[in-house]
């Protein structure tokens, strides 16, 4: 101690000081990082949906947009529907037990009517749209491809039930959103049937 | 000098120390006097940092950062604006030159072992403004908002989306939407003209503070300051200026006449600078059939690809980035130069340019089971270059180190190996062509006799 000064309580009120200013520039940031968030404008996007399928023939696929993403209604052909108990073995989960779907399509053909398929179009890996290629066996895909979805960004490929192929970037099935039919020909995306 | 001028510059410096920042920074800051041609891109990249902020300004006075509006501004900049393409091609071009000169630095400094000890710091300081530049490029690849542009950046920022717990959440924050949207294109300009450029700036002062105060490396990788004579001047140093400004303005002139090449004739590259799906306007709907980041991502983007797994994928491309920064505590030799290092690490490194520059080739290309397969074998070279680094460079069998600088580039009489015998060999059978004897002929003709051809 010199001349009366208390060097120990000195340091111990600049390490408090600075220690509640490092809290509250702390708190400062959280505007700053929150401001980043989706606004609530952004969040209130997204409203269902409707697609009519009346003119959709089999085997043909049409794209429309819901909360920015696509997605694919595909009427799927018999064979397609046939084919799909054959790939079990190289799929990863064939169950669709990791992949997100409403409860109404964890079923074989990841559907609600079987011939209807409804999936958002995004690839699970890094987001990219898969192409859809319902040819069989084409030279570049090679002869066992029975028809689905193929990612050209990164190869990931998908089956007709949007089930992902084992050995691929992808790790699970494409996203099922919530639909439900309005009719025979009309869906409504973004809603679920049973909480209408 | 008068003495009005001589007074109006002791008046300043009294004020600001501008007589010594030039005499510490150009006139009595003494570099090898042995630097070679990979010694010019230092200074180079500074100049295209200049191209950039100059040309960026502009750009940004007629930019539109909205999803409505962005694209057709770009093509307002390019029809409507005066000279409006001349500045937009002057940055998109110095956009990849950049990347050339920044890999061509990042080379000589494992070549001759820059990133060594004294240096660490200098080559983290130069880490950080590479991963900056690469910040900086993806968010200003995006403006456009062409079809790369938007699923580029989609892939880009769903790779945080494979972290777990948190990354989904983290990749709707970075967007701020739960897809790329208005909101994205309008932060990332925010973030590629104001906060990423001052960050860049900031660290080029340390980078360059950090270089003051070890002094440069040289290609004999010695230190000059071991050396001095008796007022205390490295022997082997000479002040930076003018030698090496005039060296560089001069290297200055051939590397601003390539960029105007590009930028008259060659644009877009063949689609490798700027990318031919860019010229169609972002469609949420479609991916383009091959996409591909612009070609100085493409080697980790192909180490990306290479692996079967969301995560495995990501935490491969991340590391092989961080491994470059633990550059100078893998690297155990005590030699620097490769001069005098062992055939070995020659061997390992060229493995390693190789590598680098099949998996760059192979990210431009589309997925297919060969390419897959030789992503594969590039990206196992890429990381046991890093892994197998501390291992050889510690047991190395180098060759004496000389005490004074040596030659800038080694002549080819003085070169071991059989593969300058055979350089030397070619040369000598050329001068003795006929075929040579008749170009002289022929020019000697052609200028006139007294040409002296």
């Amino acid at each position: 101690m010199i001349d009366g000064v208390d060097n120990e309580k000195r340091r111990f009120l600049t390490k408090t000081a600075t220690m509640v200013g490092a809290v509250g520039a702390g708190f400062l940031a959280v505007p700053f990082a929150s401001s980043m968030r989706p606004s609530a404008k952004a969040e209130a996007m997204g409203a269902p949906v409707e697609v009519d399928i009346e003119k959709l023939e089999a085997g043909q696929r049409v794209v429309v947009l819901w909360r920015g993403k696509p997605v694919w209604v595909v009427r799927r052909t018999p064979e397609a529907l046939a084919n799909l108990v054959e790939l079990d073995g190289v799929l990863l989960d064939p169950e669709s037990d990791q992949s997100e779907q409403p409860a109404s399509s964890k079923n074989e053909a990841r559907a609600i009517k079987p011939e209807i398929f409804v999936a958002v179009g995004v690839c699970t890996h890094l987001g990219c749209s898969p192409v859809y290629r319902p040819d069989i066996a084409p030279a570049d895909l090679g002869p066992d491809w029975k028809g689905g979805f193929f990612c050209p960004c990164h190869g990931s490929k998908f089956d007709m039930a949007g089930r992902v192929y084992k050995g691929v970037p992808a790790p699970v099935n494409l996203e099922i959103p919530p639909y439900y039919f309005v009719s025979d020909n009309r869906i409504v995306v973004g809603l679920d049937g049973e909480k209408v | 000098m008068s003495e009005k001028g001589m007074s109006f510059r002791e008046w300043l410096d009294e004020r600001l120390p501008v007589t010594k920042f030039f005499e510490d920074q150009l006139l009595k800051y003494y570099a090898p006097k042995n630097f070679n041609f990979l010694y010019f891109f230092g200074s180079l990249a500074l100049l295209v940092l200049v191209n950039q902020i100059v040309t960026g300004i502009v750009l940004a006075m007629h930019y539109k950062p909205s999803a409505e509006l962005a694209f057709d501004s770009v093509e307002y900049i390019m029809r409507d604006v005066d000279w409006g393409w001349l500045l937009r091609y002057l940055h998109s071009t110095g956009a990849s030159l950049f990347f050339v000169v920044i890999y061509m630095h990042m080379f000589r400094a494992i070549f001759y072992g820059s990133f060594k000890k004294p240096r660490e710091l200098l080559w983290l300081f130069g880490m950080v403004i590479f991963v900056l530049l690469m910040a900086e490029a993806f968010m200003g690849y995006l403006l456009p908002w062409g079809q790369m542009s938007y699923w580029g950046a989609q892939v880009i920022i769903s790779l945080f989306g494979a972290i777990p717990v948190i990354g989904e959440d983290l990749a709707t924050w970075i967007r701020g939407d739960y897809v790329i949207a208005d909101a994205t294109l309008n932060r990332f300009f925010a973030l590629h003209v104001i906060a990423v450029p001052l960050a860049i700036l900031g660290l080029v002062v340390l980078h360059l503070a950090a270089l003051r105060t070890t002094g440069s490396n040289n290609p004999d990788g010695i230190e000059i300051k071991k050396n001095r004579d008796l007022v205390g001047i490295p022997k082997d140093g000479i002040p930076f200026h003018p030698y090496y400004t005039v060296k560089d303005l001069y290297v200055a002139g051939l590397f601003l006449t390539i960029f105007a090449w590009i930028v008259f004739y060659s644009p877009e590259m063949g689609g490798l600078f700027l990318e031919h799906p860019n010229f169609d306007p972002a469609d949420p709907m479609k991916t383009p059939e091959h996409i591909q980041p612009v070609w100085y991502f493409t080697p980790f983007y192909s180490i990306l690809r290479a692996i079967p797994s969301k995560l495995g994928g990501v935490v491969a491309m991340g590391a092989s980035i961080v491994v470059l920064f633990l550059l100078p505590w893998l690297d155990r030799c005590p030699v620097k130069s490769i001069r005098y290092r062992s055939p070995l690490f020659k061997i390992a490194l060229t493995f390693f340019v190789v590598s680098f520059l099949g998996l760059g080739v192979l990210g431009t290309k589309p997925v297919t089971e060969t390419y897959t397969l030789m992503a594969r074998i590039f990206s196992v070279i890429y990381f046991a270059f890093f892994l197998l680094l501390p291992v050889f460079s510690s047991v190395e069998i180098t060759k004496p180190v000389p005490e004074r600088l040596t030659e800038p580039v080694i002549p080819l009489a003085k070169r071991e190996g059989f593969q300058w015998r055979l350089i030397e060999d070619g040369i000598r059978a050329l001068e003795h062509s006929p075929f040579l004897a008749g170009i002289k002929q022929l020019l000697s003709k052609l200028l006139g006799k007294n040409s002296g051809i």
